[in-house]
């Protein structure tokens, strides 16, 4: 259709209400609204969300269901592949998997998320301080956290289990005390980058403080690789709990947990591979839940990916 | 720069030695020695050892004596392996983890940063997908897991390659791919949302609109500017990947470095202990102050030496 | 976007291409017609050294034990038999030892002498030198005093009386001495070589002379220890296999992989370890091979704490384990359930016990009369037990399954705790800990072995806080009886204390298990699980 091809009884004036000229057609979004509302349109995201919210029900009611304890042995039924009275198949002692996978997500998921929580507040605030103050601020801050990061972990882990004892708190101090290290070192270097960026600069010349630069510019910029390090801490822990159970740091047997039940499960890969395949799988489940919410988180809070 | 470098380097050698100076102390507090064993040994004759290795001496002397081998790059003999000094433990197994860790630190680097490349470009379609799935299992699933898991498929069901040893270069595969999973996939992760942030960003669309090519502004814009976390997070990769992993050399048989900083701290193997330490630290220190310097020239806007920005 | 897809293209190709590459030809080696001669083995882990002096552990004995050769060795049926010894003449009171050398070079040609016996083992006791099982020597009069600074090495009891004569005398008759000359800290060293050069046991080469059926020709530290058959050896027509390599590779699972692949001709103990899971699978094909050896696994107990100080409740924690089942479905190596201390290899009447296995009843009974004699009104008034182990998969399986047992049997709630090694052995050392497992593996083949850490509280490896007046004066009265069936009596007597007492929990004896080729004949794996590979040959 052609402009000169236009006729005026093609149109209708339908006039103009003065109220509506003043109307907003969309409702105004603060920044988390927006975020908010571009996080639920994101599919991957919301299945992602699914997968842990289901992962968390089992977590909690799973080992209620199955009718088996995790703990009682039954050495006649040890080995069983997975069938109609035992899911998942059982141990080397008997023990129902299906029981222990999810005892042990109480603990694994627990653990990983409290793990990431810690190296986030740490390693975002140490890196941001370091990162932004610069000069020799950073520098101190920085060869602190390359000591921590030079002294042997696992004689430091020998030392706090010998004067802490065994517990969860024990357990969480030894895999935070270098864990946060990487987190501040990815901040400080976004941060020594982003705050030479021009809006830091204006936002610094409009006498914005510094905490509300770093609040409101620099961390929401360097989100990305925050929640992607965020994402790495959750597997990490899950098996330096693993590791730290095997010294005798973290949980007494027979409580389970998905790292401890993969690594005993191993050297059975060949023999009985539902062993390792069950809590396996349920790791890289709750890996990619995090992933792809973390995805969509960074997505949602970009205000430039907004389409 | 001359100035910066300098500072930098005494500021190393602190580092060092408070590392050195902590290690020594933790090491010391730690419950047995190195001759607490099953089989108990007569008092008589762990009094003869500990005269024989000088630990009847005071502590700051023994302190001091570590702490002067050490300048003078001389560890002194191991506990445990008598026949070797902890020089020669160095010098035997640093070659083959440095191979190793080079290996694989090229895979992981390229095809980490490739991965996180295509991603990034085809941002929530199948490519970005596909190279979650890739990543995701990449660091959900541990070395020592993936390094039974290659050696299962390829060593022992297609015998494609050996199960293990150190001889050719074909041996080094399946370690070397055990040892890049979880740096690959976390590179890969790491370059898909900086390469998203830095596209988003004005001076792309200005040189998209200037009708440069994708490949262009790819490589010659986004990737420089994406690559920073990758280079923050490959300073202490590179160091504990080139001196070594423990687990990976004990489930492929190799001779490398790894498997020391471990078993020496189980045995209690002091003199070990002190050397592995000194040995990782510097390597540490150096590859850190590298990514440091490596920052200038990625942005030439950062700006480490001077404080004087910031205040 | 169409550069972005070739982009995507070229990396799956690179990722491809990457595999493809790496996929050589196979080099598998075929065996022609003829037997192999060659051997290839795994000892797991570098021998700490070669020096037979120093040596302490396992792994340099298994190699020593090929390369060196003592006064006797330990024969296919388990008899110490001449070596380099010819001929022996043993005192009326059995105190003095009086060896004749035979004819033998050294690898690189120096004749081996009595010099070079005596030589080496003054050495080892030589306080100077900082040789760890110096104390196995102490059996020979002023060994004791010169390795403790309190005598001089010519008050030693040993003495080449001329070059093809030894003279050896010892503290008490000891009617195991002939057996221990061929243990490793009782190996000759040449003495030639050694004075000049101290530090010859470091590595291969010209100055690592052996007197054995093989020879050291490579030594590629953490990696591999490559031995060839000694053409001069005395006994050369009996050695068949011409090479063994022994690879160093800590991993189980790799080890029985590199088995089933064709590159080890064995794995398993005693120098490698099977994965507890493959067992029942290797059993069931049938070429799982399991030998009975001189070694216990057992739980001590704290004697010192409440409520273990009571030895009726000691008693019914040993009487509350099902051991059948234990091996039956977790340690699954065959191993014999041990209801005594002193292994059957050693007092063949063991194998029954002092008890009866999985014995409930009576474990409840011994329960309530401890209860009654502590003052508890129940067994849930008992404080806590912990039960300890050190870092290790198939402790943590066998601590979760007595844990179980005690649980279901008597209602005793026990906690579990894994603690690492020098850890582990510090608290148990300090009596910190209230039931620790132990294992004992015997040095040599007499039941004293297993009953001398009791002898005291504060004896070595005692550990438990235990003595007894009457079992002291048993062994006392073992060390002077010269009459084998008398002194065999006492030592019985002396464990049966024990076992009334119980400050120590057997559950099982150690069997070693292991695959190999089998077409592989003739390797000794002896009693107290020393491997040699002098007899050895392929079909």
């Amino acid at each position: 259709m052609y402009m000169d091809q236009l006729r005026k009884d093609d149109f209708e004036i339908v006039g103009v209400k003065i109220e509506d000229t003043e109307k907003i057609s969309q409702p105004s979004l603060s920044y988390w609204k927006d975020a908010l509302n571009r996080f639920r349109k994101n599919k991957l995201a919301m299945v992602g969300l699914v997968i842990l919210i289901l992962l968390i029900f089992m977590a909690i009611f799973g080992p209620l269901i199955s009718g088996y304890d995790y703990r009682t042995n039954d050495l006649a039924n040890k080995n069983l592949p997975p069938s109609a009275e035992h899911w998942f198949g059982t141990d080397e002692l008997g023990r129902d998997v299906f029981t222990r996978t999810w005892e042990g997500a109480r603990i694994s998921i627990f653990i990983g998320i409290a793990a990431a929580l810690i190296d986030l507040t740490i390693g975002v605030l140490w890196g941001g301080i370091a990162g932004y103050k610069g000069g020799r601020v950073d520098e101190i801050m920085m060869r602190i956290a390359d000591i921590l990061y030079g002294i042997p972990y696992l004689l430091v882990v020998i030392l706090l289990m010998v004067v802490f004892g065994q517990s969860v708190g024990t357990m969480i101090l030894a895999m935070t005390i270098t864990g946060w290290v990487n987190m501040a070192r990815i901040v400080r270097g976004q941060f020594l980058l982003l705050k030479e960026q021009e809006y830091v600069l204006a936002a610094r010349t409009l006498g914005a403080s510094t905490r509300r630069i770093m609040a409101k510019h620099l961390v929401p910029n360097a989100m990305g690789p925050i929640l992607v390090t965020m994402t790495l801490t959750i597997p990490s822990a899950i098996f330096t709990e693993a590791f730290l159970s095997f010294l005798g740091l973290g949980l007494n047997p027979p409580l389970a947990s998905w790292g401890t039940m993969a690594s005993d499960g191993l050297p059975a890969l060949r023999f009985y591979p539902w062993r390792l395949l069950f809590p396996a799988t349920f790791i890289c489940l709750t890996i990619f839940a995090f992933n792809v919410i973390g995805d969509g988180l960074r997505d949602a809070l970009d205000p430039r990916l907004r389409k | 720069m001359l100035k910066y470098i300098v500072r930098r380097f005494l500021f190393m050698l602190l580092s060092l030695w408070v590392i050195i100076t902590a290690t020594f102390f933790l090491m010391r507090l730690a419950p047995g020695n190195p001759f607490t064993s099953e089989k108990k040994l007569p008092p008589e004759i762990e009094a003869n050892l500990n005269a024989f290795y000088g630990l009847d001496q005071p502590w700051y002397k023994q302190y001091w004596d570590y702490i002067t081998g050490i300048a003078s790059w001389d560890f002194g003999p191991s506990f445990k392996y008598k026949s070797q000094t902890v020089n020669d433990l160095i010098n035997s197994g640093f070659p083959v983890s440095l191979t190793l860790g080079l290996e694989a630190l090229f895979i992981a680097v390229s095809f980490g940063v490739l991965l996180g490349v295509i991603a990034a470009l085809f941002h929530n379609k199948w490519p970005d997908y596909g190279s979650m799935v890739i990543a995701v299992l990449g660091i959900s699933v541990p070395s020592f897991i993936m390094a039974t898991l290659l050696q299962y498929i390829f060593a022992m069901k297609l015998q494609i390659f050996p199960v293990a040893l150190w001889e050719s270069p074909k041996h080094t595969v399946l370690p070397a791919l055990a040892l890049a999973a979880t740096p690959l996939a976390y590179i890969a992760r790491l370059t898909r949302s900086s390469m998203l942030e830095v596209m988003a960003n004005d001076y792309i669309k200005t040189a998209k609109s200037k009708g440069l090519s994708q490949r262009a502004i790819t490589i010659k814009h986004a990737i420089r500017n994406a690559i920073l976390p990758v280079v923050s997070y490959l300073g202490p990769l590179t160091a504990s990947v080139i001196t070594g992993s423990v687990v990976i050399e004990q489930i492929f048989g190799i001779p490398g470095l790894g498997s020391h900083f471990v078993t020496s701290i189980q045995n209690r193997d002091y003199t070990v202990i002190m050397g592995m330490t000194s040995f990782y630290s510097i390597i540490l220190l150096v590859c850190i102050f590298l990514v440091d310097v490596a920052y200038g020239f990625i942005d030439p806007r950062i700006k480490l030496a001077g404080g004087k920005k910031g205040e | 976007m169409k550069k972005a897809k070739i982009l995507i293209f070229f990396s799956f190709i690179l990722i491809f291409s990457s595999f493809l590459a790496a996929c050589g030809g196979k080099d598998k080696d075929t065996a022609g017609g003829k037997a192999k001669t060659d051997l290839n083995i795994n000892i797991s882990t570098e021998p700490p050294t070669l020096h037979p002096g120093l040596a302490e552990d396992s792994t340099s004995g298994s190699v020593l034990r090929q390369i060196f050769e003592g006064l006797t060795r330990i024969n296919l049926d388990g008899e110490p038999e001449y070596a380099m010894a010819e001929d022996v003449q043993i005192s009326e009171d059995q105190k003095t030892y009086t060896f004749k050398i035979r004819d033998a070079k050294w690898s690189n040609g120096d004749p081996v002498t009595a010099h070079d016996f005596e030589y080496a083992w003054k050495w080892a006791l030589d306080p100077k030198n900082k040789s760890p099982y110096a104390y196995q020597l102490y059996y020979i009069e002023g060994a004791k005093e010169f390795n403790q600074n309190k005598g001089s090495a010519d008050d030693v009891g040993v003495k080449a009386l001329d070059d093809k004569t030894l003279e050896v005398k010892l503290v008490n008759p000891t009617p195991f001495f002939l057996e221990m000359t061929a243990f490793f800290t009782y190996l000759p060293i040449n003495s030639k070589v050694a004075k000049e050069n101290p530090d010859w046991a470091n590595d291969a080469g010209e100055d690592f002379t052996t007197n054995g059926p093989f020879k050291l020709v490579e030594w590629k530290h953490s990696e591999k220890i490559v031995l060839e058959k000694y053409e001069d050896y005395w006994d050369a027509d009996t050695v068949k296999l011409k090479k063994i390599t022994m690879v160093m590779v800590n991993d189980p699972n790799t080890e029985l992989t590199m088995f089933e692949n064709g590159e080890l001709d064995w794995a398993g103990h005693p120098t490698g370890k099977l994965e507890l899971d493959a067992l029942p699978i290797l059993k069931k094909e049938g070429r799982l091979h399991t030998q009975a050896i001189a070694g216990i696994y057992n739980y001590k107990v704290n004697t010192t704490v409440e409520p273990l100080n009571n030895k009726n409740i000691r008693k019914a924690l040993a009487l509350a384990i099902n051991r059948e089942e234990l091996i039956e479905n977790v340690t699954q190596g065959e191993q014999l359930p041990a209801m005594a201390i002193v292994p059957p290899t050693m007092i063949p009447e063991n194998e029954k016990g002092y008890f009866n296995d999985n014995d409930v009843e009576k474990a409840k009974e011994y329960l309530q009369k401890g209860l009654e004699e502590l003052g508890y009104k129940d067994v849930s008034e008992l404080p806590e037990i912990e039960l300890i182990y050190n870092t290790d998969e198939g402790h943590q399986k066998i601590a979760q399954a007595i844990q179980d047992m005690w649980r279901k049997n008597l209602g005793v709630e026990v906690t579990l705790n894994n603690k690492e090694w020098k850890v582990y052995l510090d608290d148990v050392s300090n009596l910190d800990y209230n039931i620790a497992r132990m294992g004992w593996l015997g040095d040599f083949n007499d039941p004293i072995n297993f009953l001398e850490m009791y002898y005291a509280a504060d004896t070595g490896n005692n550990d438990t806080g235990w003595e007894n007046k009457e079992f002291q004066a048993l062994l006392d009265q073992s060390q002077t009886e010269t009459d084998p069936d008398k002194r065999l009596e006492l030592l019985k007597q002396a464990e049966a204390i024990i076992m009334d007492e119980m400050p120590v929990i057997p559950i099982y004896f150690y069997t070693y298990n292991w695959v190999q080729n089998e077409n592989l004949k003739n390797v000794s794996v002896t009693g107290l699980g020393d491997i040699q590979f002098k007899w050895a040959y392929f079909e």
